[in-house]
């Protein structure tokens, strides 16, 4: 790994969690509104396997997405502006916390049906397969979508076709308030891949650079016509589910052991450790952030409000010049 | 005779108190008379009797708690005889104002039956003032009442009521036909167009007599139909001149061409001659204007359309002549089909207005009945009738010889204001050349 | 324009519609059909027979039993720049992939901020009248009809089956089109318009005193009601709706503009229809026309039967049209 691109991940990193950590303010103070789920604790996973992709693939995420959003390039100036529900956000205001989406990244939401962002993958890379394109798509959900009929049929469906998704199953360990051992006979995520010959790998999410190397190695297979591959990212969220969430289903405890594994004083040490952070390097990056964040607010504090005449825009298409 | 108690008003009221009593000792009550208001833990009720008599004792007070099933009233049986009415007959006996008490009952036992009340009512009226003459409502009259009474207004449907107002028709003044008694689009209509006052045309009338038809009960339409056809008829008769043309015409050309043109046709669209006579009248009026429109304030008004009224005997009795549209320009064919549609429909009572209201000139064929020759009355305003008789083999001088064709006598009713003897020798012979050429109607 | 107009023959609305997925198959290579059976079975009601013969099966997909997932793949590919027809064997299963319709398909334009539109045709079968039961007999057309984002159609001509869907592909949102189990063997030529659009009601019988409204599988009832109204002197307008999202309106409310009257026939249960819609647009829109209250004929509100006389009892039949319209009176 190089210096610079260590240095990268970390920064990546950080942008999320200053981000979802100014969401909470934001949100204090009602700034945002509607359901708003943080990622803290689990940046690694967004970032890791982001940085495996390539420019022109896609993908699909859940309503815990600002992580994958801003990992994958989406300006952080509109998922703010989208958050406070204003024209300039990423949606223009219709979307909110769940629903990001952005053409030019090919990120295709910010689904906020559990598991129901899991077929719109597999059609991703049947188009694909379908234009002999070298793409994939990766595919984010939880541990809880695995209980639903949508992720079995679509492994299925996926494994069946061969078709280059490369599915990525966040395991925090909770479906909302639901310990996993509570929801699923088998625990083990990546065994029911496998009954669907899926080749599936475990892997430490709260490392990112675990993270980033087995979706690089998956990523190339799939991309190669090897057939949709799937990867367990255990991982932990140290905030509750959502804002409203009381949070009493786990051990206090349990939450700080997690911490201990927290991705970003992780890789922190690592950089110092290898000589790559350097000292006053860390201020530095977080001043930066800190900016970037700050410009973020400013700039959807300024947002304007969608014209409630156009409320009704974007249910259907609206004529294109050349559209078939 | 019978002890009144407390009644149980549900399964859960379990006593009463008597808040007021409606009748006093003495009283004679029959089943169903409201005799106490009583009051229970839901709500305050008026409870009835459920057999006559005569009020002997109230046994409890007003304002007094009892439980259910208490003896609150008694009652002995001295009541008169023969004074329990059915309510079909104290409706009745209400409707036409008659006073039931004094009626003698011819009924089993000497009990009151309707027609005791009927004749009643008809005594009663024959001493009354004009127009106060209690008249047998339609259905839908009586619904409109009872929904009146309910609601306090004409019910009456959102496109007749902005009609009516277009129009200036006060709804709440027109009888209604429709759903429940409503007043809707048609009643407004002829509503408006109902004469008003003097000189309006008589074509309503017709209509009016083809409504009744249409919608009332069986046993007063026969009569009703006969009533607006005979003011009808007598109307023509005593406003319009009338002359009689009669001719023979020899249709051996029009049955043979009948018998070929129905070679390819199936059963259910076969022509038949009386659409061929029809069509020649219709046709006829090309060169006979005269026969063909209204006579209306002193002038005739011919028409530019020639609307066709076919006379059609109805089953209950009377005649109507509804119109079939433009004769002049429908093919044989659909001209058939209307024929056909407009008996079915006339005899079943689904005719529309227009067809009621606006026939040019009508066409009266009794030959299915063997009737030689028919001279009829004009349906006013129209200005001409065309009769046509029972096609029969008649022995025929041509061209000096001497054969067996089929023929039929055409007959022409005109009105002299219109036109004289002239003209209507013109249109018959029109109608008799036009059938001698009947691939050309 | 198309060779769909040339034939003089009479073809059934099964040959029809599939003369209209091979015209798709062939005018544009993004598009392939996928569904349960549509393939190597040639569909289940036979309208993909020979397709795959003759488009292989890389574009004639055979898709496992899995609604949910192969319709959301059929939003995924369509957002991925393809124009997938996905066939859903009937309505009844539909609902096994309702999250997807509902939630993905119709949302994804607006939850994008008009960022993804789901070019994306589903077909399937729908409505009763084959003795098959509860859960094979359902019109469920108003649930669809209920949410913004869809085009829902409702062919009930030969010219429609064979020239809605063309169009449909063509659309840039999620078109859903019905077809009436009932129509497939129905036979009928093609006329020689060949302009169908997609969002207008037709007028299938003018009449001009009382206004029948229908739509897919009531279409025939109702044509075959105004014929017996006719002959007891009741000309009735009758009216195809074709497309139930958007509502066409205007043809509607025109028509009873004119006379004054409507019956609208639904197979639909009555509570929340297609009809009851149709019903309420009237009351807002064409009140002061009215000259009789807004009747409906719909299936009764049961599970739908098996016995044969059960199910003809629960369905909207011609005799209950024409005694609906004669109820109005007029």
């Amino acid at each position: 790994m190089s210096d610079e691109h260590g240095l990268h991940l970390l920064r990546q990193m950080l942008r999320i969690r200053r981000f979802e950590e100014r969401c909470v303010e934001l949100y204090s103070r009602s700034a945002i509104r509607g359901f708003l789920h943080l990622a803290i604790g689990e940046e690694a996973c967004a970032v890791g396997v982001t940085e495996a992709l390539a420019p022109d693939d896609a993908v699909v995420a859940t309503y815990r997405e600002h992580g994958h959003a801003l990992a994958r390039g989406i300006s952080m100036r509109e998922i703010m502006a989208e958050l406070e529900g204003k024209l300039e956000g990423s949606s223009k205001g219709r979307g909110g916390s769940m629903h990001i989406f952005d053409a030019v990244a090919r990120f295709y939401g910010g689904n906020a049906i559990v598991g129901g962002g899991i077929p719109l993958a597999v059609g991703l890379a049947l188009a694909d397969h379908l234009q002999g394109r070298r793409r994939i798509t990766a595919c984010f959900f939880g541990d809880g979508a695995v209980a639903e009929g949508e992720f079995h049929e679509s492994m299925n469906l996926a494994a069946l076709w061969h078709l280059p998704v490369l599915f990525c199953c966040e395991n925090n360990l909770y479906a909302m308030g639901t310990a996993l051992e509570r929801a699923q006979s088998e625990t083990d995520l990546s065994l029911k891949a496998a009954s669907y010959r899926v080749p599936s790998w475990n892997v430490d999410g709260m490392d990112v650079v675990a993270v980033e190397e087995a979706a690089r190695r998956a990523g190339e297979v799939v991309r190669d016509g090897g057939g949709p591959h799937f990867l367990e990212l255990r991982t932990y969220r140290f905030r509750a589910h959502s804002m409203y969430d009381p949070d009493r289903y786990r051990d206090k405890a349990e939450i700080e052991r997690w911490k201990e594994r927290d991705p970003i004083p992780a890789l922190t040490a690592d950089l110092g450790a290898a000589g790559i952070l350097a000292e006053g390097d860390l201020d530095r990056l977080e001043k930066e952030v800190e900016a970037e964040v700050d410009d973020a607010v400013a700039f959807a504090d300024a947002g304007t409000d969608e014209d409630v005449s156009d409320l009704e825009r974007y249910v259907m298409s609206e004529p294109r010049p050349g559209a078939t | 005779m019978g002890d009144f108690t407390m009644p149980s008003l549900g399964a859960d009221m379990e006593e009463g108190t008597v808040n007021q009593w409606l009748v006093k000792p003495g009283d004679e009550v029959h089943r169903g008379d409201i005799v106490a208001v009583v009051e229970t833990e839901k709500s305050t009720i008026e409870i009835e009797v459920f057999e006559n008599g005569v009020v002997d004792e109230l046994v409890v007070e007003e304002g007094e708690t009892v439980p259910v099933g208490t003896v609150i009233a008694r009652l002995t049986s001295e009541t008169t005889a023969a004074t329990v009415h059915s309510p079909v007959l104290r409706h009745l006996a209400e409707q036409l104002h008659v006073d039931l008490s004094s009626v003698t009952g011819s009924g089993v036992g000497g009990t009151v039956t309707r027609a005791d009340v009927e004749r009643a009512g008809a005594a009663r009226v024959e001493g009354a003032p004009p127009g106060t003459r209690p008249v047998p409502q339609r259905r839908g009259q009586r619904h409109r009442k009872a929904a009146e009474r309910a609601t306090g207004r004409t019910r009456s449907s959102p496109y007749a009521r902005r009609l009516a107002s277009q129009l200036g028709i006060d709804v709440a003044a027109v009888q209604g036909s429709g759903p429940g008694g409503s007043v809707v689009e048609a009643d407004v209509r002829r509503a408006a167009a109902e004469p008003a006052g003097t000189g309006g045309p008589m074509a309503a009338s017709v209509e009016a007599a083809g409504e009744v038809a249409a919608s009332s009960q069986v046993g007063d339409k026969q009569a009703a139909m006969r009533q607006a056809v005979g003011a009808l008829m007598a109307r023509s008769k005593r406003e319009i001149p009338h002359y009689y043309l009669s001719t023979t015409i020899d249709v051996a050309a029009a049955v043979t061409w009948l018998e070929r043109a129905n070679l390819e046709r199936p059963v259910t669209s076969r022509l038949v001659l009386p659409a061929l006579l029809v069509k020649a009248t219709a046709r006829a009026v090309a060169k006979v204007p005269e026969m063909n429109g209204f006579f209306v304030d002193d002038e005739f008004r011919p028409s530019a359309a020639v609307h066709v009224g076919v006379a059609i005997s109805l089953r209950s009795g009377g005649v109507i002549a509804p119109a079939i549209h433009d004769v002049d320009t429908l093919a044989l064919d659909d001209l058939m089909r209307a024929l056909r549609d407009l008996v079915v429909r006339a005899r079943s009572g689904v005719l529309r207005s227009s067809e009621m209201s606006d026939p040019t000139i009508t066409v009266t064929n009794l030959g299915e009945l063997g009737v030689e020759s028919v001279f009829g009355v004009i349906y006013p305003p129209q200005v001409a009738l065309v009769g046509f008789g029972q096609v029969g083999d008649r022995v025929v001088a041509r061209d000096g010889m001497v054969g067996v064709r089929p023929c039929l006598t055409a007959t022409l009713s005109a009105d002299h204001r219109a036109s004289d003897g002239h003209r209507g020798g013109r249109f018959l012979a029109e109608i008799d050349r036009l059938l001698q050429e009947p691939e050309t109607l | 324009m198309s060779a769909a107009t040339t034939p003089t023959t009479a073809i059934t609305y099964r040959e029809a519609m599939r003369e209209a997925i091979r015209e798709a198959l062939v005018r544009d290579e993004r598009v392939f059909l996928m569904g349960e059976d549509v393939g190597r079975y040639g569909g289940c009601y036979a309208v993909s027979l020979g397709l795959l013969e003759e488009f292989g099966p890389e574009r004639i997909r055979d898709t496992p039993l899995s609604e949910s997932a192969f319709v959301g793949a059929g939003i995924g590919a369509a957002l991925g720049g393809m124009r997938p027809i996905v066939e859903i064997m009937t309505v009844n299963f539909s609902m096994l992939a309702l999250d997807q319709i509902v939630n993905n398909a119709a949302a994804l334009l607006y939850m994008s901020g008009g960022q993804f539109n789901v070019p994306l045709v589903i077909r399937m079968t729908t409505g009763a009248g084959r003795q098959v039961a509860a859960q094979h007999s359902h019109s469920l057309e108003a649930w669809y009809a209920h949410v913004p984002g869809l085009r829902v159609l409702s062919p009930a001509t030969i010219d429609d089956a064979r020239r809605m869907l063309w169009p449909s592909v063509c659309d840039p949102d999620p078109v859903i089109i019905f077809e009436h189990g009932q129509l497939y063997n129905a036979r009928g030529e093609l006329t020689e318009d060949p302009v169908t659009d997609i969002t207008s009601a037709a007028i299938r019988r003018r009449g001009e005193d009382v206004t029948i409204v229908a739509f897919g599988g009531t279409l025939g009832p109702a044509l075959e009601a105004s014929e017996q109204l006719a002959a007891q002197g009741i000309e009735a307008e009758v009216i195809d709706l074709r497309s139930l999202r958007p509502l066409d309106s205007e043809t509607f409310l025109a028509s009873v503009g004119r006379t004054h009257r409507a019956v609208v026939v639904d197979e639909g249960w009555r509570t929340g229809s297609v009809s009851a819609e149709v019903a309420a647009r009237i009351t807002e829109e064409a009140f002061y026309d009215l000259d009789a209250p807004v009747t409906r004929v719909c299936s009764a509100e049961v599970p739908m039967p098996y016995a044969k006389h059960l199910e003809e009892a629960a369905l909207p039949q011609p005799d209950k049209v024409v005694a609906a319209v004669r109820q109005l009176g007029g």
